[in-house]
């Protein structure tokens, strides 16, 4: 690594830290409803849309009319982008012609855009229409990273508020984060990226004659519009089928940085928005810290790990699966930001790293999309492991566990537990089943340690609703169709229910003013025991199956062992 | 019930309307005045034919022209609308079989065809296949080892193909962002200009 690639990673994180509280201070403003700059233009705009949703935005929910309100608009989002995949063979905008997709894949498909893991079975430019793209899968997008920032945002009420039962108005926190957040970043980022050569039209797919004479059909579309927030949104679904490794995609490397860093800002700044609105700004930078310090150790291992020698090739730096203009150092932070920030985009093929360099990116997805996570997921998944981790010192110093003033009792940690069993456990059995049945086996790309890398890869991105892949294997058999499919609901649904119940049992909770025996939350000293729970609890649940995949191959790849 | 669902309804009704037709109409009208060319493809035109995409890579084993990386799907050439070309990765992890022999292949075919040395370093970008397929781009380093080759071929000064790579040269991005390379149709296309 030169001088260069440790200024690209600099100025990356230098960006990122200055943005969280500029951001993450707007947001809260936001949320709590005092002005911020855009309020002249889009309130007006704002209260329209409550009149046409038939909404007083004055009117509270509590945790369950919050999570009915959430779980009927999702589930019919699910239902509208299935029926428009199925349809679109008949529908307009569709000038490649492209039939309607098939029920299986459109049922993974819809499940995976509704929940924010956007795992792509399908390549776009073969597979959906402008119309699908643009008013399906794009839409859920947007609004399946507003549901997470809604969810975050809800169980921030719940640990902030002195009094009361209700967590906010689902819908208000819909509209809002689409509104003031998601919209104008990106319109913002859309333009940007076009003026760097990412397609943005409804054009015929363009047919060349190539300087050898042969034909060559370039696909076109509304590229930029959906690309812009599937990074900030962290979605990362690919308008193209190799996603931001296409240049129609993600063209050069002012493109690459700015896609990348759109993976990190609203999950980083969410942080703050969460310790303003919680009163104790502290508060959200120790979460911020830990999110920082586990996403650099990561991050560091990926970088030393790729730039080893590698003795099967006798080439230091593959380039397998990697794009020239980004090269090595850029494919490894894009790769640890949307790992650990469950956004699954690409813009170099995961399955192709080093052995250990996939394996962190793997261990990012395993430890729950926390280490800044999807956009509200990441916090909401993080709030629960902070719950848990003052249960834990509670336990080590014989004391009522209290967070921000109010006791974590029984109910709350059985909910976080839960929270966190879930997607683990689907993770390990269904890839437990895929290694054991001639249906899981037969998708494999690669063999020996490689291609149980692949399927646990498969089931953790599903569950964790990151959606990047180790796509040698084959997702589109009915097997992986539908355990994938169903690793998403469990993934998302799994969380966001107890957490919208942590919220509205915290809500009721009165709070106690601090006393000798409080734990601070606020201190290096819970930094270090958060990062330690993370990492015990991903350590004891995946070290076995991770042991069997990433680093025995690692081990036979330094023998020059191949498959 | 029913109630209850009806705000979904039009939430999701009037949400579409605005992220799924305005935003991307917004958009596009933003790219189509102010950044026509890029909206629309970055398209190459050479006497009134469009011979490719500045952001899209062919394949070429003409030894008259610079040549592009291993693609695994074939930088989408002879796709047409009845045979749709899509982009692709081979997604070989590095202890597979295939891609070892794949990569002595082309470590022999580059070093024949370009008549160099046993001992040189072949840009890793050459040996290995792009995460695109399409990837319009090569390393300084492996322009230059196809200079003499090309300039062989095509019957030119060797100063004069190595002068023109390296005005083809790309720096990184803003002085700081990216990786050096050269776009090979673009160099391709400077060099059939040149006769």
């Amino acid at each position: 690594m030169g001088t260069l690639e440790f200024v690209q990673i600099g100025v990356y994180l230098v960006l990122l830290i200055l943005c969280v509280p500029l951001l993450g201070g707007y947001m809260a403003k936001v949320f709590v409803g005092d002005k911020t700059l855009l309020t002249p233009i889009i309130r007006p705009l704002e209260n329209g849309l409550y009149r046409l949703i038939g909404t007083n935005p004055n009117d509270e929910q509590n945790w369950q009319q919050y999570t009915f309100a959430l779980l009927a608009f999702n589930i019919l989002g699910f239902i509208i982008l299935f029926l428009l995949q199925l349809f679109q063979g008949v529908l307009p905008l569709n000038p490649a012609k492209l039939p309607s997709v098939e029920p299986l894949l459109a049922f993974n498909t819809a499940t995976s855009f509704m929940t924010n893991t956007n795992w792509q079975a399908y390549g776009g430019e073969t597979t959906v229409s402008y119309l699908t793209q643009m008013m399906g899968l794009n839409v859920q997008n947007f609004v399946s990273a507003a549901t997470g920032i809604a969810v975050v945002i809800a169980m921030t009420r719940g640990l902030a508020r002195r009094s009361g039962e209700t967590i906010g108005n689902f819908w208000v926190d819909l509209v809002r984060s689409t509104l003031y957040i998601l919209l104008p970043l990106s319109l913002i980022l859309a333009v940007l990226l076009v003026s760097q050569g990412v397609v943005q039209n409804f054009d015929d797919y363009v047919p060349a004659t190539t300087l050898s004479g042969e034909s060559q059909l370039l696909p076109q579309g509304p590229a930029a519009s959906q690309i812009a927030i599937k990074q900030l949104g962290t979605n990362g679904g690919g308008f193209f089928n190799t996603n931001s490794t296409h240049p129609y995609e993600n063209p050069t490397p002012l493109s690459n940085f700015l896609e990348m860093f759109a993976i990190l800002l609203i999950p980083a700044a969410l942080t703050y928005t969460y310790g303003k609105m919680v009163g104790s700004v502290r508060q959200g930078w120790v979460i911020f810290a830990a999110m920082l310090i586990l996403f650099i150790v990561g991050l560091s291992i990926m970088l030393v790990s790729e730039y080893q020698h590698n003795s099967v090739y006798d080439v230091t730096g593959v380039m397998e699966g990697k794009e020239t203009r980004h090269g090595i150092t850029n494919s490894m932070l894009w790769g640890a930001a949307t790992t650990a920030a469950s956004n699954g985009s690409v813009n170099a093929m995961h399955s192709s790293f080093a052995p250990l360099t996939g394996g962190i990116a793997l261990l990012n997805i395993m430890l729950g999309e926390i280490i800044f996570g999807g956009v509200g997921a990441g916090l909401y998944g993080m709030l629960i492991f902070v719950i848990l981790t003052v249960f834990l010192a509670g336990l080590m110093v014989g004391r009522t566990p209290e967070y921000l003033g109010k006791k974590i009792e029984a109910r709350e940690v059985k909910l976080a537990i839960t929270a966190i069993l879930l997607p683990s456990a689907s993770i390990l059995l269904f890839s437990a089943l895929a290694s054991v049945t001639d249906a899981g086996l037969d998708s494999r790309t690669n063999m020996g340690p490689h291609g149980l890398t692949e399927i646990l890869y498969g089931f953790s991105s599903g569950a964790g609703n990151n959606g990047s892949a180790f796509a040698g294997l084959d997702a589109s058999t009915p097997f992986y169709t539908i355990l994938i499919g169903i690793a998403i609901w469990i993934g998302r649904f799994g969380i966001i229910l107890p957490a919208l119940a942590i919220a509205g049992s915290m809500v009721k909770k009165r709070v106690a003013p601090p006393s000798p025996g409080t734990f601070p939350t606020d201190t290096p000293l819970f930094i270090i025991l958060l990062i330690s729970v993370i990492l015990i609890v991903g350590a004891l649940t995946f070290f076995p199956a991770l042991s069997l995949g990433p680093i025995v191959e690692h081990l036979l790849m330094d023998a020059g062992q191949t498959f | 019930m029913v109630k209850a669902i009806l705000p979904a309804v039009r939430a999701l009704i009037v949400l579409t309307l605005l992220v799924g037709v305005i935003y991307p109409l917004l958009v596009t009208v933003g790219g189509q005045v102010f950044f026509a060319r890029e909206a629309n493809g970055s398209l190459i035109e050479v006497d009134g034919i469009i011979v490719g995409s500045e952001l899209v890579g062919q394949q070429s084993d003409d030894p008259r022209y610079f040549w592009w990386r291993p693609s695994a799907v074939d930088y989408m050439q002879g796709s047409n609308l009845e045979a749709l070309g899509s982009s692709g990765a081979t997604n070989y992890g590095v202890t597979n079989e295939t891609l070892d022999t794949l990569v002595t292949e082309r470590q022999t075919a580059f070093v024949d065809a370009n008549d160099l040395p046993d001992s040189v370093d072949v840009p890793a970008e050459m040996l290995f296949a792009s995460g695109s397929g399409l990837d319009p781009h090569i390393s300084p380093a492996a322009a230059r080892l196809q200079i003499d080759r090309v300039a062989e071929a095509r019957d030119l000064d060797r100063e004069q193909v190595a002068d023109l790579v390296e005005r083809y040269v790309e720096k990184p991005q803003l002085g700081f962002l990216g990786e050096p390379r050269v776009n090979v149709l673009r160099l391709n296309i400077a060099l059939d200009a040149l006769e």
